[in-house]
Order: C-alpha cells, then structure tokens, then sequence
C-alpha cells in the first residue's frame, strides 16, 4: 500500500466518520418519523459554534463540548415539539418543508447570536502530526475516528439493550403495533429529535479543528450527511455508518487521483450508479407496497 | 370535483390573465417590473415541476440543474457559436429534453427519498460541471448572454419583458391544465395514488413518469433560457442545489396539486425576500419562520387550504 494511498484513506476516514454520525441523526429520525430532517446539518452548526464561544469565554473544553450537546439537543426536542408535532399526519414532503424552513431560521439565528464570519477551535490534543506508515495524520482526526467508534458501539448497545432504544426501533418498523403494545410513540419520535441532535452536534464539534466552523457550516455537511444515509440505504443505522465511510473515501480518492474540482460530481456518480443496481441502497430494506 | 372542470379550468385562466393584464396598474416603477418579471419566470419553472410532484407524486431535487441547463444552453450557443436567440432556446430546450429523457428513464425507476437523492445528485453534478468547465461557461464568474432578438430586433426593456414573461406564463399554464384533465394526467394521478394499482388498470407508469419528468424539465429550460436573455448575464448561483429547494419550496408552499397554487407560491416566495429585506439582519430569521408557520397551519399549501376553506362556507348544490 502506498503512502500516497494511505494518506488519502486516511483523510476519507477521517471525513467519513464525520458523515456518518450526521447519516446515524438522518436515519434515526427517518426511522421514528419518516421525515428526513433537512435541518440536520443547523445541529452540527450549532455543536461547533456553541462549543468555539463558551471556549472562547473561558469554558474548558470538556464542559464546553457538553454544554454544545445539550443546547443542540434542546433546539432538537423544540423543533420536534414545536414545529413536526403541530404538523402531525402532513404529508412526509409537507413536514420536509417544514424542517427545511427550521433550518433557515436556524441559520438566520445563528448569525444573530454570532456572525458570519469563520471561527477556528483549537484541536483537542495539539497540532503535532503523528507519521503512519509514511503518511502524515493530525490527532484530531484520532479523535473523530475514535469519538465516532465510542458513539456507534454506545448507539448498538442503546438500540440493543434499552428499554428506549427498543421502543425506538419497534415504532421504525410498525408504528401502530409498537402503541397498541404500550410504547408512547410521541415520546420516542421527541428522543428521536434530541438523539438525532446530540449525534449532529459532536460530529460539529469534532470537525470543527479540521475545517473550522461557522454559521453556514451545517448546509455541506447536512447535505453529504443525507447522501450517506441514502447510499448505506436510509434508516439502516450500519448502512449509515457505511455511507458515511464509502462517501468519505470515494470523494477523498476522487480528489486525489482524478480531479478536486470534480470530487463532490464524483462522489454523486458513484452514489447514482450504486443506486441504479441496488435502488434502495446498500443495506436498505427492500420496500414492498400493498395497494 | 365540480361538474364541469373545463369551465372551472377556462375561468381560473381568464382570472390569471386578468392578474397579469391588471397588474401593471399596481407596478411603479422598473425595480417593480423586474421583480414581477422573476416572478413570473420562477412561475413557469413551478407549474412545469407541479405537474411531476404535485401530480405524479415524483419528487425532483435537482431542477435547477434544467434550468441551468436551459440558461447556459443559450448563452454558450449564442455567445460561443453565434446562434441567433431564439434558434438556441429552441436548440436548447430539445436539447434538455433530451437529456432529461436519457436521465429520466433510469431515475424515475427509484421511489421517495431515494429517488429525491438521485435527482440531488443530478443537479449536484450539472452545478458541478457547469461551475468548472470555465472555458465554456466562464465558471464562477459566470458569462454575458446578448438580449433576446426576433429578426434581428433586439427585445428589452422591463415592460416589453413583463408582457412576454406574462405571456409565455399563460400558455404553460394553459397547457398544464389540459394536460392535467387528458389521459395522460389520469394517468400520472392515478400512479400518485399506487403505482401498482395503476399498472394493473393497465397504465404503463414507467413510461407516462418519464413524460412528464421531460415535461417539467422543458418548462425549467425554457424559462432558464427566458431568464439568461432577460439578466443579460448566467451564474452558476441560480443552479445551485438551493435553488432547486427554492423551486420544491415554492411548489409545496403554493399548494401541490394545484397549477394555480404553483403560481401562487412562486409569487409569494419571490417577493417575500423582497418584502423582508426591511427587516435587514432578521430577514433569515422572518423567512423562515413564514415558511414553518404556513405549512404547519395549511400543510396543504395556501391555495387548496384557502379553496378549501371558501367552498365550505358556500352551501353545497
């Protein structure tokens, strides 16, 4: 394997990972709702910058990054509650305008609470690139790596252990069986918001050393974060996880051996053409209809 | 439905064309003129797109990448190879068509969200490709288009410009309504509603969503060819990913299913920002807030909640 290979894998992982927990956000409220949430991307906007101002009025890191996480959350509980719950049996397009238009005043918040300008947040273990094999690695990218592992095998335990994750799932495959069985679904699609959140915002926080942040950021990010959750099949937590991956690899690659200009076009290429073989992605689950 | 929907259909167009013959009354002056004209132009994109979402029930992403096609169409055959105007609109929208067909046929196989992605992607990659064959298209910076010419007459001007917007809007709105009540439209509701259940009455649904996926890409050309004479100039801005959100927004928010509704949305979302702007830094916040508000309390959209809510204060016959 060479370094050149291995440099550019390494930065596709690294960016990948960052795709995948904004995918996981996508896929676990499609799953509760049907809904894809187009304002997404505001939460991993609103982990980055919430965690550069409190670091900026003195917070240490740690608290900073959960104080991040929480408010993230919070505006995901208030969308779900304010905004998707008053809008209960809209059609799916009808509850996407509604999440597309939090997310511009999401956005328009931001700038008013901040700025538009671009804010850097200084990395959480120094600058100091570590050598692999002949290709150079940022810690940073450790910690996105590491952080997004910690999350996804926290995630299989919740879904697979929990009481609340449990229900979570139950209502993603049949909603009324999953009430007549006692699950307070209004409950599990409000955990699903503030989950979904929580997931965005530390995907903002840990890229935000890497590329800095800003009150914009989340529109790129939530954009890619939905096309990996397409291709690893929407509402497959491991098809997210595996989007997010392959997604940050292909544009990675593209970028480096073929063209930069052209590494998103290349990305969407390889996404239309897994999608014309496999339509319902990756690991999707093959819909049937019943007339 | 009523019992005659042709003279519900002639007398929702004759109340358009009232609109477009009266409004010059209310337009002061040519900033007034031009927004009615981006209006009408965003307009022409929305019926075109309501015959595939609010109709066929097919979702698009990516049709600001037929309108950039359609802009960039036309400059670059006017510009670079010295078509005359009117020679590249033609030339372009067959062109588009074209194009939408030979994308279409292996899109439109794919359902919902997935298809939403394709068609993402779609637009992504004309933006992309537009964005960075500068040679051809200038690139960021965008390129001049000559004005509009017939015989070698230069058409300008904002109230030349209003009248044809205004005229070209009436004819694609009349030829969205009747094909809303042919067969081919039955059609296209019928699969809306299961596309199985339509193909066993017999409805060929591949075909008849390809149709109208071409359909509604050639009204987007049209009026992104429309578009670049009129600035006198394309960027690769209006072919964004955004702008094709701006477009679904406009749809829905109008009311899908209604070609009317289409109108109505594309006017009131196009002169909103118009409208905020004297709310300087707190426009964002306004915009999205009017968004959330009308579709949480007319999910439907404004023009069917609105009709909705007027029939029933009449006495049903």
């Amino acid at each position: 394997m060479s370094a050149q290979f291995l440099q550019f894998l390494l930065a596709g992982l690294t960016v990948g990972a960052i795709y995948a927990l904004v995918a996981l956000g996508f896929s676990i409220i499609y799953n509760a709702s049907q809904v894809i949430n187009f304002a997404q991307g505001e939460f991993v906007m609103i982990g980055g910058m919430t965690t550069v101002s409190l670091t900026a009025i003195g917070w240490p890191l740690p608290f900073a990054i959960a104080a991040a996480v929480l408010a993230a959350a919070a505006v995901g509980l208030a969308l779900e509650k304010f905004a998707v719950e008053p809008a209960r049996g809209a059609s799916v397009v009808t509850l996407i305008i509604i999440t597309i238009g939090a997310s511009i005043l999401l956005r328009g918040v931001a700038t008013l609470v901040w700025d538009k300008n671009i804010h850097p947040l200084k990395a959480f273990s120094g600058d100091a690139p570590i050598q692999i094999g002949g290709a150079t690695l940022v810690p940073q990218s450790l910690w996105v790596m590491g952080i997004t592992l910690v999350i996804v095998l926290l995630l299989t335990w919740f879904f697979g252990r929990t009481l609340l994750g449990k229900a979570l799932l139950a209502t993603s495959h049949n909603r009324l069986a999953a009430q007549l069985v006692g699950i307070n679904v209004r409950h599990v699609l409000l955990a699903s918001f503030g989950l979904s959140a929580a997931l965005g915002a530390v995907a903002g926080i840990l890229v935000a050393p890497i590329t800095f942040t800003s009150w914009d950021v989340g529109v790129m990010l939530g954009l890619k974060g939905f096309a990996a959750a397409i291709l690893g099949g929407m509402g497959s937590g491991p098809g997210a996880v595996l989007g997010g991956l392959l997604l940050g690899i292909i544009e990675s690659m593209g970028a480096g051996y073929i063209s930069s200009a052209y590494k998103d076009a290349i990305a969407f290429v390889v996404i239309l053409a897994v999608l014309f073989f496999l339509p319902s992605g990756l690991l999707g689950k093959r819909s049937t209809d019943r007339v | 439905m009523p019992a005659r929907p042709d003279l519900r259909r002639s007398s929702g167009l004759a109340a358009l064309a009232l609109v477009v013959l009266l409004l010059p009354l209310a337009l002061q002056n040519n900033y007034h003129y031009e927004v009615a004209i981006l209006v009408g132009l965003n307009a022409i994109v929305c019926v075109g797109l309501n015959l595939l979402i609010g109709y066929a029930g097919q979702i698009s992403l990516g049709h600001a990448g037929f309108f950039g096609l359609g802009a960039y169409g036309s400059a670059i055959l006017t510009v670079r190879y010295g078509w005359p105007p009117v020679g590249a609109m033609l030339a372009t929208t067959a062109g588009v068509a074209l194009v939408a067909w030979v994308i279409g046929r292996p899109i439109l196989r794919m359902r919902g969200h997935y298809l939403a992605m394709a068609t993402l992607g779609m637009g992504i990659i004309i933006s992309i490709v537009i964005a960075t064959e500068d040679r051809l298209t200038g690139g960021p910076d965008g390129m001049s288009v000559p004005p509009l010419a017939l015989f070698g007459l230069a058409l300008a001007g904002e109230r030349l410009w209003y009248w044809m917007v205004g005229g070209v809007l009436l004819v694609a709105v009349w030829l969205a309504l009747n094909l809303v009540d042919s067969p081919h439209g039955r059609a296209l509701r019928a699969l809306h509603g299961s596309e199985i259940g339509a193909e066993v009455a017999g409805i060929d649904s591949a075909s008849h969503k390809v149709r109208v996926f071409v359909i509604s890409a050639v009204y987007a050309a049209v009026a992104g060819s429309l578009t670049a004479h009129y600035a006198g100039f394309v960027t690769p801005s209006k072919v964004t990913f955004f702008h094709s959100i701006e477009l679904v927004t406009m749809v829905v928010f109008g009311g899908m299913a209604s070609t009317f509704g289409a109108v109505v949305g594309a006017a009131l979302l196009t002169t909103l920002p118009q409208a905020l702007t004297v709310f300087k830094e707190y426009e964002m916040v306004m915009f999205g807030a009017v968004m959330m508000l009308t579709m949480i309390f007319m999910p439907k959209g404004l023009v069917p909640t609105l009709a909705a809510r007027f029939a029933s204060r009449r006495p049903s016959p």
